[in-house]
């Protein structure tokens, strides 16, 4: 049987991992090789690390980063952050990573999906989605959260599986942060009304949190990312935690 | 050992590069017939689509080399659908060594492509031994059906071929690369196999 995916999030900045909260407040957790080695080692199911370095310089040195995670990781990963051409994808491939996962650069020009899936496949391909409940509707908003678009959320995420990305990765910004539980009602109706792959962020708090999540939706994956890098719950625990409770995991 | 891994743009070439160096071997990345024909192991990876694929592998006539090769080759994921007689991904002729059809995941009720970490199961042959039950990581919309050269199984809507083998061609779905310890365990196995024609 297919089991649900754990996926730790590794925000890099300048060659370290941090974690936003809200978007907003960085602590800084750790070496990203190593932690990401020591993730895998706990049974993490995947990595995805994203780059929130500003300048360009940062940049090219996110490249060499993802090198050393290939090297070193023997699961599978995904990296994203500032990614807006078909050559950004290329060179973070041809450095080993697994897939690559593109936000903003896809609102602004939705042909760059079609592209990125005709040359390097559909399974490479996972668009972030950004949305929160603006009135009673879930509004995309793109640039780290900052900008509003005109884009709702389950629209968004059919024309965005309709051009060929392999998986969709959402996010509630108004749950990331809070540790109050995931956005079940979106997350299952997108579950449900997709056929590609749905990876869930923002609200993880507790094991129960991710219990509910793959009880309540048909949701693949789970990503989080401040739990993990601060101990508050261990991978092989929340494992365990899973399985006990008739959720296949690995 | 002398390794070589057949290089072809957008796959995964550099993943099981650095799988092997991490087993302790120093693969060589080649399309040149000469250095392939030359080694002792012979890894043909692949993601991506089927046809553009094969354009490549005709280019440069590796169409035909391939299937002629007598030492052990381990075809990963796309390279081990190629490895069959025909694709329905875009109606694409394979290399025929494996005598089966690769046909696209339709169930209703699966999310395409299958993706993420699966159990092998009925493992035979090359397999055999220790590696039943363990959990590999697949990524692909096409499989290769239940056949007479399967030697592992995993189950996705329905069972599939998780690896192939005949004679001295090794075939698996997942990415060992990709596949933690367990996947290290399997690409070892390969390396370990002998075959004298």
């Amino acid at each position: 049987m297919l089991t649900k995916r754990i996926i730790p999030c590794l925000d890099v900045k300048d060659g370290r991992t941090v974690k936003g909260t809200n978007f907003t407040q960085l602590r800084d957790a750790g070496d990203p090789v190593e932690l990401g080695r020591l993730y895998a080692q706990q049974g993490a199911d995947e990595l995805v690390y994203l780059d929130i370095s500003a300048t360009q310089e940062a940049r090219q040195n996110f490249t060499s980063l993802v090198r050393e995670v290939a090297r070193h990781l023997d699961i599978p990963f995904t990296v994203g952050g500032g990614i807006g051409s078909v050559s950004d994808v290329e060179s973070l491939l041809e450095a080993g990573a697994d897939k690559v996962t593109i936000n903003s650069a896809a609102v602004a020009n939705p042909d760059l999906i079609d592209e990125l899936a005709k040359q390097f496949g559909s399974q490479l391909v996972v668009v972030a989605v950004d949305a929160r409940l603006v009135g009673n509707q879930w509004t995309v908003f793109t640039h780290g959260g900052t900008r509003q678009t005109e884009r709702k959320l389950f629209s968004w995420a059919k024309e965005v599986q309709d051009r060929g990305a392999g998986e969709i990765l959402f996010t509630s910004m108004d749950h990331d942060g809070t540790k109050s539980g995931y956005a079940i009602d979106p997350l299952n109706k997108l579950s449900q009304w997709l056929s590609i792959p749905v990876v869930a962020s923002g609200g993880a708090g507790k094991r129960e949190d991710f219990l509910s999540l793959f009880r309540l939706t048909q949701v693949d994956a789970a990503l989080a990312a401040g739990v993990f890098h601060f101990g508050e719950i261990a991978l092989p625990t929340l494992k365990t935690f899973l399985a006990k409770n008739g959720i296949a995991v690995r | 050992m002398n390794t070589v891994i057949i290089k072809y743009p957008g796959g995964n070439v550099q993943s099981v590069t650095f799988a092997l160096q991490r087993l302790g071997l120093s693969p060589v990345i080649s399309d040149q017939h000469e250095v392939i024909q030359a080694a002792d192991r012979v890894i043909f990876p692949g993601v991506g689509e089927a046809a553009t694929a094969m354009r490549h592998l005709r280019e440069r006539r590796l169409d035909e080399l391939i299937p002629r090769l007598r030492q052990p080759v381990l075809g990963i994921c796309l390279g081990m659908q190629l490895m069959c007689r025909h694709s329905e991904e875009r109606d694409t002729p394979g290399l025929s060594i494996f005598d089966t059809e690769v046909v696209r995941f339709t169930g209703k009720s699966i999310k395409v492509p299958h993706m993420g970490w699966n159990q092998l199961y009925n493992t035979k042959d090359w397999l055999k031994t220790g590696i039943e039950g363990i959990f590999a990581y697949f990524v692909h919309s096409y499989f290769v059906p239940l056949n007479s050269n399967t030697v592992a199984q995993t189950t996705y809507d329905l069972p599939f071929s998780a690896a192939l083998r005949k004679q001295n061609f090794f075939a698996v779905q997942f990415h060992p690369e990709k596949s933690g310890e367990a996947g290290g365990q399997i690409l070892q196995r390969f390396l370990q196999q002998e075959f004298q024609p």
